[in-house]
């Protein structure tokens, strides 16, 4: 077990390093060949200038800089979390919806059939529309039914989260074998009963790879939602905020993306922790 | 006295999606008795209906003509009233849910205290010659040892009625024997009727009363074969009774074959 924890800290280590020397190198060869391919005349992808791409120590370090909040004066990375954890609860919102919608719409389809076909075009049709078009449209709206702008940010979420509950539940639910399925009526185990004991519990191993992709989403959602809607407060603002003034402090923008980065893989990784226990029991298999 | 009956089929039909290009006439006149207590196999060529016989009996397809009654009842009430338990060829327990949860499933499900369900469970445990295994989980265990479960399961709720598709067929010859043994002996500690779907001829004849031979397309009784080989050991399976019974279901089986 120790071991195991201790590889996975060790792999994580390991990729930093990787990417680390993958960014400085590029930018290492770009400097030696102004920017281009070695020995070719074909011009390198990005530039390499410290303008474009800063050294990871700059953005790494640009992380401990203290920087002014209103009236306070604190490092970096204490206020990317501050903000990223008011993206969080949006996100969090958002994604709790999400799931409720996605499975409540889930459950509908696999009752009934004409459900099924009447929801499934529209729920794929809904996921054609570009969300940078529907932000503004859904804060304008909340606006116009005075709804806190968090609500209408916490719905944008919503709108990217329910598509893989719906469509992973459904397959989910619909998963149960043949004989699962006649087995309860042999029972004579109502629709309900059947979907408690039996559909919901099947379903699992096919909603949690579609909650973490979800859970990502929520974030995405979230942060295009603050955009659009010019919040005071969140990463998203931090990182309007930050492209706005790139040609001054570029390794901020890039600091706020890598905050924007570790709130994904946190929500990724509760995601995969709350999987470890719902799953525990179908993981302890021997042979 | 037809109440006095297990199970009762006059003159059973099943057409499956009648009126459409793809119709299939499954069964066409069935008429069967069943005795209380009785062990009654089903055997034909494949795509001669027994499944679906099964299903007939058990309610989970409707007959397109004809009645079906268990116990003097409809087959939909015997199905509501829970008066038969089912065993399928895969055993079909819960990957989530422990063997005891597994066997405890059907006694949830009529509201039965935790207390009786967790003795029952482990009475059934017994009876199946797994006592040890309620807190595994069905994955680890052998395909044998999870039909054991599966029969556990379904005579959990002791059922009058067990109805049994096939439930030996992918279990390999050794297990197998051994399972049908395991079977008569719970079949004459528990009483119950059993009515089995099997493509197997020695099983058929090792294991029944009576052995029922179907015609395909569309399923008919072709005959009827009675079997008195009194209390099975591993010795019958070389008695040359034993044999005489195959062979008989056997040459009943061919003639279906030819004939059709």
């Amino acid at each position: 077990m120790i071991n195991k924890r201790l590889r996975m800290v060790l792999t994580v280590v390991v990729a930093l390093v990787v990417v680390v020397a993958l960014w400085e190198g590029y930018k290492w060869m770009g400097q030696q060949t102004d920017d281009h391919w070695p020995g070719t005349n074909f011009g390198l992808p990005t530039a390499t200038n410290d303008m474009i791409m800063p050294h990871a120590s700059d953005i790494l370090g640009e992380l401990t800089v203290d920087i002014r909040d209103g009236r306070n004066t604190l490092p970096m990375y204490v206020f990317l979390l501050k903000k990223a954890w008011f993206t969080f609860q949006e996100a969090a919102i958002g994604f709790t919806l999400g799931l409720a919608i996605g499975m409540g719409l889930a459950v509908l389809m696999a009752r009934w059939k004409v459900a099924e076909k009447g929801l499934l075009p529209w729920i794929n049709v809904s996921q054609t529309i570009p969300l940078i078009a529907l932000a503004p449209l859904v804060v304008t709206w909340g606006r116009q039914q005075s709804m806190p702008d968090l609500v209408s940010i916490s719905l944008i979420s919503t709108y990217l989260t329910f598509f893989p509950v719906a469509v992973s539940g459904l397959r989910g639910l619909q998963s149960p074998d043949a004989d699962h399925v006649e087995l309860m009526r042999s029972y004579a185990a109502p629709w309900r009963t059947t979907l408690f004991k039996l559909r919901l519990p099947a379903s699992r191993p096919y909603l949690f790879p579609a909650l973490k992709i979800a859970g990502t989403l929520s974030i995405v959602g979230a942060i295009v939602g603050e955009i659009s809607i010019g919040t005071k407060t969140g990463l998203g603002r931090a990182i309007l905020e930050y492209a706005q003034r790139y040609a001054v402090a570029p390794e901020r923008l890039y600091a706020s993306v890598i905050g924007s980065a570790f709130l994904g893989l946190t929500v990724f990784g509760l995601i995969s922790l709350t999987e470890r226990w719902v799953m525990r029991r179908t993981r302890e298999v021997v042979s | 006295m037809s109440d006095e009956l297990a199970v009762s089929i006059n003159g059973a039909d099943k057409v499956f999606n009648q009126g459409e290009a793809d119709e299939v006439a499954a069964l066409s006149g069935i008429d069967l008795d069943i005795q209380p207590g009785e062990f009654v196999s089903l055997i034909g060529p494949s795509g001669c209906g027994k499944s679906t016989l099964l299903r007939l009996i058990g309610d989970l397809l409707e007959p397109t003509a004809g009645e079906v009654t268990v116990f003097g009842k409809s087959a939909h009430e015997a199905r509501m009233d829970q008066d038969y338990g089912m065993v399928f060829q895969h055993a079909g327990l819960f990957d989530w849910r422990k063997v005891s949860a597994n066997i405890e499933l059907p006694l949830e499900l009529r509201g039965w205290s935790k207390a009786d369900r967790s003795t029952r469970s482990q009475e059934m445990l017994d009876l199946v010659k797994l006592p040890d295994f309620g807190g595994h989980y069905p994955r680890q265990l052998s395909g044998g040892m999870q039909q054991r479960v599966s029969i556990a399961r379904a005579l959990s709720f002791e059922p009058k009625l067990l109805l049994m598709d096939e439930p030996f067929g992918a279990l390999d010859e050794m297990t197998r024997e051994h399972m049908q043994i395991e079977l008569l002996r719970i079949w004459e500690e528990t009483g119950t009727t059993v009515v089995f779907v099997t493509h197997s001829i020695p099983e058929s004849a090792f294991l029944s009363n009576r052995v029922v031979v179907l015609s395909p397309r569309p399923g008919r009784v072709h005959s009827i074969i009675d079997v008195d080989l009194g209390k099975r050991t591993e010795e019958t399976r070389e008695d040359p009774a034993f044999f005489a019974t195959a062979t008989e279901i056997r040459e009943a089986l061919r003639s279906v074959e030819v004939g059709q």
